[in-house]
């Protein structure tokens, strides 16, 4: 219903605090949008000036085609869901649903119709007459997400919304949502949304698209697949990806990447993708992408750790002070990594390679690293 | 079978033994602990339980004894002294202080909450010097304000009204409650007022349908300190009021002691025990808002 742009957006707390640093960001009609990154990142705080919570600094906030910089928050078309629910405690749940258009001055037939309709879509009508202090942590976030939908905004603003849940609960919760969108979709209002959260799975799981953001900046905006497959920096290689994406320092000299005295071949298609030029490198090897082998080409590595997680084992293991983590099958563990010493052959497709000055993805684009 | 069953039935009757041991100890804790605190109330709310039973004794009987039970009890205190030495009953100064009561107790209540909003919730030009000096009235004796006061209400031709007991506190005038108030906003989570505005409230709107009902414990606290402490107020209706007509009952009981020569004790006590009736009835019957507390206020995971 509406897209969203934030054109230079800055933020500056007491004059000399700045937390947001000039984001540009488009999203798109109808997008599901997360923001993440960790704590401090200043995600909420750029959730707040969409909201018209926070003022803005510099920059412009646009919804749909109208700048809402000076604009109120309930004249934005926005609806927002908030961390800890800010249920109104002393109404029941009808009343926290119906606030929004009783203050608006609707008729009382359609405001009671709304009600119905709401809590019929998120199975809440059994809870109507309750305070929300009688509610659970699930059914109060549903409620809360109720109030939101109620307004039918063209903007939904999710700020954290299911960190306070138990984490099945939290995997119910970010279904339902994803689900609620699709479902908002084909009934043909397609609200934009834009979701903060700290938690990676949910931006994987959820997100259309997804910004991930570090200390005010954005690191990159990509799908899920993207970002997985290619990101852009070592902040989002680091970010992205459980367990997280060993980055090992070394050198790059001749299509190899050395580290310490073993020489690892980065294969001649990423080799031709990186200028010729020797110099000091970040590799990025996916825990996913190793695979233990007995014979061959591969990182030589003492095991110091196995954690059985199932179907799979997380090893880590030493390799020229390095620690590296890889995940390997169940059966393939039995059969070859039960010695002190493991061989771990990387895929040469998947690499990664890292400026080491600047956090470029280097193997990318064919980029050159720095001397 | 026999065997199997004697160890266990000695194994109960020694656990019943220790259980009963216990039984009797705690009984015996429980009785002497429920009989300091008995002793030590009953210390402390002695003056007052010899107050309500002097005002049922005869003049002559009240300094005989420091006994509280009237030998032969007598209605006459209560009778004599609400017809008081003055052409109005008592009545007329209850009136008088209900007259007072009321719309300052109201007063206060709208014009503190109002204040706190403010200074808790917005940021506004010299916000930190106004604070500065609400606290530095809350500091301030008030015998230093007195004449200053008087001299103002004086030339607004005010003496001798409700007006000077009314209109300070109708402005925000009790720098305490704005403080407390302030203090109990500041606890608050802000996310309701947000969720409220992002709902399209205003803020004044977002004051009066969100923020007074999670102040609410905190409003019953300041109504009622304000309705003792105004109805125990003497110096303010002393140095305002002037005519018996418009006599609170603090002014209208040194009024028996005045007028009479030879003081009716009885009187006058039986006078101070209907005084003190209408703040304990109403503290009592407040009490249960003041132990709500604030645990409707806000909720978590």
């Amino acid at each position: 219903m509406a897209q969203v742009q934030l054109k230079n957006l800055e933020k500056v707390y007491n004059k000399t605090n700045k937390v947001v640093h000039g984001i540009d960001l488009d999203i798109k009609d109808g997008e599901f949008m997360v923001l993440v990154g960790p704590s401090g990142c200043a995600k909420s705080t750029t959730l707040r000036m969409i909201a018209g919570l926070e003022d803005i600094t510099g920059g412009d906030v646009i919804i749909g085609d109208e700048r809402v910089n000076d604009l109120s928050p309930s004249k934005r078309q926005i609806a927002m869901v908030f961390q800890n629910y800010a249920l109104y405690p002393h109404m029941k749940v009808r009343g926290n649903l119906s606030f929004g258009l009783r203050i608006a001055g609707r008729p009382k037939a359609e405001i009671a119709a709304a009600v119905d309709k709401v809590a019929e879509i998120l199975e809440i009508e059994p809870l109507l007459d309750r305070l929300p202090k009688q509610l659970s942590g699930g059914q109060a976030q549903r409620v809360a997400l109720g109030r939101a939908l109620i307004k039918n905004p063209g903007v939904f603003l999710f700020d954290e919304p299911l960190s306070n849940l138990d984490a099945k609960l939290r995997a119910s919760m970010r279904v339902r949502i994803t689900d609620l969108h699709r479902q908002l979709k084909a009934e043909g209002s397609s609200p934009t949304v834009i979701y903060v959260t700290h938690d990676q799975t949910e931006a994987m799981t959820m997100g259309d698209r997804i910004c991930v953001m570090q200390a005010g900046h954005i690191m990159q905006v990509a799908t899920p697949k993207e970002l997985y497959n290619a990101p852009a920096n070592l902040f989002v290689a680091g970010f992205i990806g459980t367990p997280e994406m060993n980055l090992v320092e070394g050198a790059m000299e001749g299509g190899e990447f050395i580290m310490g005295s073993q020489r690892l071949a980065l294969g001649s298609d990423l080799a031709g993708r990186l200028s010729s030029q020797p110099g000091s490198a970040v590799l990025g090897i996916r825990p996913q992408q190793f695979s233990l082998v007995s014979e061959g080409p591969a990182l030589q590595a003492k095991l110091v750790n196995a954690e059985f997680m199932g179907h799979e084992v997380y090893m880590h293991a030493d390799c020229e002070g390095h620690r590296l983590v890889s995940v390997v099958g169940a059966a393939e563990f039995e059969a070859r990594g039960q010695s002190d010493v493991i061989r771990l052959r990387p895929d040469p497709k998947t690499l990664h390679v890292f400026d080491k000055s600047d956090g470029r993805n280097v193997s990318l684009h064919g980029g050159s690293i720095a001397a | 079978m026999t065997d199997m069953t004697l160890p266990k039935t000695a194994a109960r009757t020694a656990d019943e033994a220790a259980a009963a041991k216990r039984a009797r100890m705690d009984l015996i804790s429980a009785v002497v602990r429920y009989s300091l605190l008995f002793g030590v109330g009953f210390l402390m709310l002695y003056p007052l339980i010899w107050l309500v039973g002097a005002s049922f004794k005869t003049n002559s009987e009240i300094f005989a004894g420091a006994g509280f039970l009237p030998e032969s009890p007598t209605l006459e205190g209560y009778v004599q002294g609400w017809q008081t030495s003055t052409p109005y009953t008592f009545g007329r100064f209850f009136w008088n202080s209900f007259l007072i009561i009321l719309p300052k107790v109201i007063g206060t209540a709208i014009s503190c909450t109002m204040v706190a909003y403010a200074f808790a919730r917005f940021e506004f030009p010299f916000k930190k010097i106004l604070f500065g000096s609400v606290i530095a009235v809350l500091l301030l004796p008030n015998v230093v304000t007195r004449i200053p006061q008087y001299i103002l209400f004086r030339d607004l031709g005010w003496l001798d009204s409700f007006l000077p007991l009314w209109v300070p506190s109708a402005l925000a005038g009790d720098a305490f409650f704005v403080f407390m108030l302030v203090q109990f906003l500041r606890s608050l989570p802000t996310d309701m007022e947000e969720a409220a505005r992002v709902d399209g409230a205003n803020s004044l709107q977002t004051l009066i349908f969100i923020v007074v009902p999670m102040l609410g414990p905190a409003l019953v606290s300041v109504c009622l300190f304000q309705f003792m402490w105004t109805m125990n107020d003497f110096l303010g209706p002393l140095i305002y009021i002037s005519s018996v007509d418009k006599y609170p009952v603090s002014l209208a009981l040194k009024l028996s002691i005045d007028t009479t020569e030879a003081f009716e004790w009885n009187r006058i006590l039986a006078m101070s025990v209907l005084t003190i009736t209408p703040a304990l009835v109403v503290f009592f019957a407040a009490q249960r808002y003041f132990i709500e507390g604030i645990s409707a206020g806000g909720r978590k995971g």
